[in-house]
């Protein structure tokens, strides 16, 4: 079975994961190869540096700010004088204070809208930072709870029909294969599941020392050499270790990538990657 | 050259910094266990929500809010606890508040309930706050603290417009002229800017907000007051910061920011910790064997080298330049064989950072 094939299946994919874990890299890897597939991508940068750019050269690279986000829902929604007077007053962080969550509803809504656009086959989220995916996807719920009327209730509305629906949106986890990040990539896939009811799409186990153990004791003893390999065949054989635990304790497909030697994320090395998964 | 062990001996305060997935749980859990070694009684503060330093110091069902002590063989102590940012709040709130009554009426509020956990930038304040208080514990003698891994995480020293969050906050401003002036809420809600925002968020969201920060009223000095001594802390001689990185350029860029970041408020990097660095295990025989075996080996170990090379360059970018004092104090230390997630494996952490001191 083609292992990539999830990226045609929905036209939303959120990559969520912890700090460190490649979020990055994996969004950037992933467009690559779809646009090798033909697909139309567009990539999706929220708030933070914007480093995608330069990673996927000739690709369409949005960023998303919650502030520019909410701005233009009012505007298109007839509520232009709304946003100019809260924009003037420099108050759109007074309505994120007052209806927390917000902020996340009008970028994921704004997804949303690049979706139903049309003019994309693939819109490739890089998830926010640290812990805050849970929070994130769940802002729509949250506000539903406890807002009933108004705009944004209507836009969380949206939002949350586009997140339980698995033909327009997936969550792609990212993790590595040491112990820590893959206990965190089960509870998230469980919290994501169970909380969310968003549709989880293949994991993928990011910076894999992949390859046979090296027969150590072909060097002697006390040399470098030897050294080298027991630490190389240590690492890989965490690597497995822990790749086959993720397997055991958490029911998804797993795409790998290999660690980037050199420890340079470029353009090139993107490129490279992208090879694992659809060689040219 | 003042090591890292030095402000260890000397600090009362030490943040770590850095962006995510550099280890700076593990280094603070580390830092921590010296500390005791060397007889000092410390306490580590980690903000992070997946319970890491948990599963490093083995605490049986995680730590809590309440530092609990963990049981080393030093001279000193080591305890730990997770900031509970709600919770942190709320002892905030009753340590401020007039009477029971104004408190109780704030830590009711829906809206309070709702953003005292998740306000952005309240996590950051309570991190600092905290600090403050284990400061003044007469329990502790260090207080070693991991920030959260953004990279806002040091908003806090913008002293003291961001740490008072709620009081510098408009809608609060707002609200607060009309109160004065004797203003029923009904009325207060009837001005045009919050009559667009509640048409926007929905009436009882917004009646929910303006009752909390009316309810807030009257707590604005001491929080103020609270937030200059956090200020003066972070500013004085006892704090020192420790910045921990990863050798990849992009996170190595990251250090560059969070040291260009404490520069511009007037601070300085203590120390560098540089983690996960590919170990380096002497010299390749001069020429490549034939076994193919044993030339194997010989390609792992150069290639090992040749990483480790590349890692080095990017950690010199860090310290090149301005961003860093010329002096810093930097550690590498080398990627374990095996997990970080026990405490023997701390252990052999401590002894890369601490080499001179086994």
């Amino acid at each position: 079975m083609d292992p990539l094939q999830f990226v045609s299946t929905a036209r939303v994919a959120i990559v969520a994961g912890k700090g460190g874990v490649g979020k990055t890299t994996v969004t950037a890897v992933l467009a690559r190869a779809a646009i090798r597939r033909g697909l139309r991508v567009l990539v999706v940068e929220l708030d933070g540096k914007p480093t995608l750019d330069d990673l996927l050269p000739g690709v369409d690279v949005q960023h998303i700010s919650a502030s520019a986000a909410l701005g233009e829902y009012l505007d298109t929604h007839g509520l232009s004088r709304v946003a100019k007077r809260l924009a003037s007053s420099g108050i759109i962080d007074v309505v994120a204070t007052a209806s927390p969550g917000i902020d996340d509803i009008v970028v994921l809504g704004k997804v949303k809208q690049l979706e139903r656009s049309g003019r994309y086959d693939l819109v490739l989220v890089d998830g926010p930072a640290a812990g805050h995916a849970i929070t994130f996807l769940l802002a729509a719920k949250g506000l539903l709870a406890t807002v009933r009327g108004g705009p944004i209730a209507a836009q969380a509305t949206d939002v949350a029909e586009m997140l339980a629906d698995p033909t327009r949106c997936q969550v792609v986890l990212v993790t590595l294969p040491e112990t820590t990040p893959v206990n965190e990539a089960v509870e998230t896939a469980a919290a994501l599941r169970d909380r969310v009811g968003v549709h989880l799409s293949p994991v993928v186990v990011n910076a894999v020392d992949h390859g046979p153990l090296l027969q150590a004791d072909a060097a002697p003893e006390g040399s470098a050499m030897r050294a080298a390999a027991e630490f190389r065949n240590a690492r890989r054989s965490l690597h497995a270790t822990e790749q086959a635990r993720l397997a055991d304790e958490l029911d998804l497909p797993q795409l790998t990538l290999p660690v980037v030697p050199g420890s340079v994320l470029d353009a090139e090395a993107i490129d490279h990657l992208a090879d694992q998964w659809d060689p040219r | 050259m003042t090591t890292l062990h030095d402000h260890l001996a000397t600090a009362e305060v030490l943040v770590c910094c850095g962006s995510g997935g550099v280890g700076k749980t593990t280094t603070a859990a580390a830092l921590g266990m010296e500390a005791a070694r060397l007889g000092r009684r410390a306490v580590v503060v980690t903000i992070d929500p997946a319970r890491r330093l948990a599963d490093a110091l083995g605490v049986p069902g995680g730590l809590t809010n309440d530092p609990v002590r963990l049981d080393l063989d030093e001279p000193g102590e080591l305890w730990a606890l997770m900031l509970d940012t709600a919770s942190t709040f709320d002892g905030l709130v009753r340590a401020n508040a007039a009477d029971e009554g104004q408190a109780e009426r704030i830590l009711a509020n829906r809206f309070y309930r709702n953003v005292a956990g998740s306000l952005s930038g309240t996590q950051e304040y309570m991190a600092a706050e905290r600090l403050h208080a284990l400061h003044l514990d007469p329990r502790f003698d260090l207080v070693i603290v991991d920030t959260p891994p953004t990279r806002n995480a040091l908003d806090f020293l913008d002293a003291p417009s961001t740490l008072s969050r709620f009081i510098d906050h408009p809608l609060f401003k707002m609200l607060m002229l009309p109160t004065r002036r004797g203003l029923k809420v009904f009325n207060v809600a009837a001005q045009p800017v919050l009559k667009t925002i509640g048409k926007v968020v929905g009436g009882d969201v917004l009646a929910d907000a303006v009752a909390f920060f009316q309810a807030f009223a009257g707590m604005e000095t001491g929080f103020r007051q609270r937030a200059d001594e956090v200020i003066t802390l972070l500013a004085g001689d006892v704090t020192r910061f420790v910045l921990v990185a990863s050798p990849r350029r992009d996170t190595i860029e990251e250090a560059r920011f969070f040291a260009d970041r404490l520069r511009r408020s007037g601070l300085s990097v203590g120390a560098v910790v540089v983690n996960r660095c590919t170990p380096t295990f002497g010299d390749a025989p001069a020429k490549r064997p034939r076994s193919a075996a044993a030339a194997a080996l010989y390609d792992n170990l150069v290639a090992l080298h040749a990483t480790a090379d590349a890692e080095r360059a990017h950690a010199a970018d860090l310290l090149r330049g301005d961003a860093l004092p010329d002096d810093v104090h930097t550690t590498f230390v080398p990627t374990l064989p095996g997990d970080v997630h026990t405490m023997d494996a701390l252990a052999a952490i401590r002894s890369h950072l601490f080499p001179a001191a086994r």
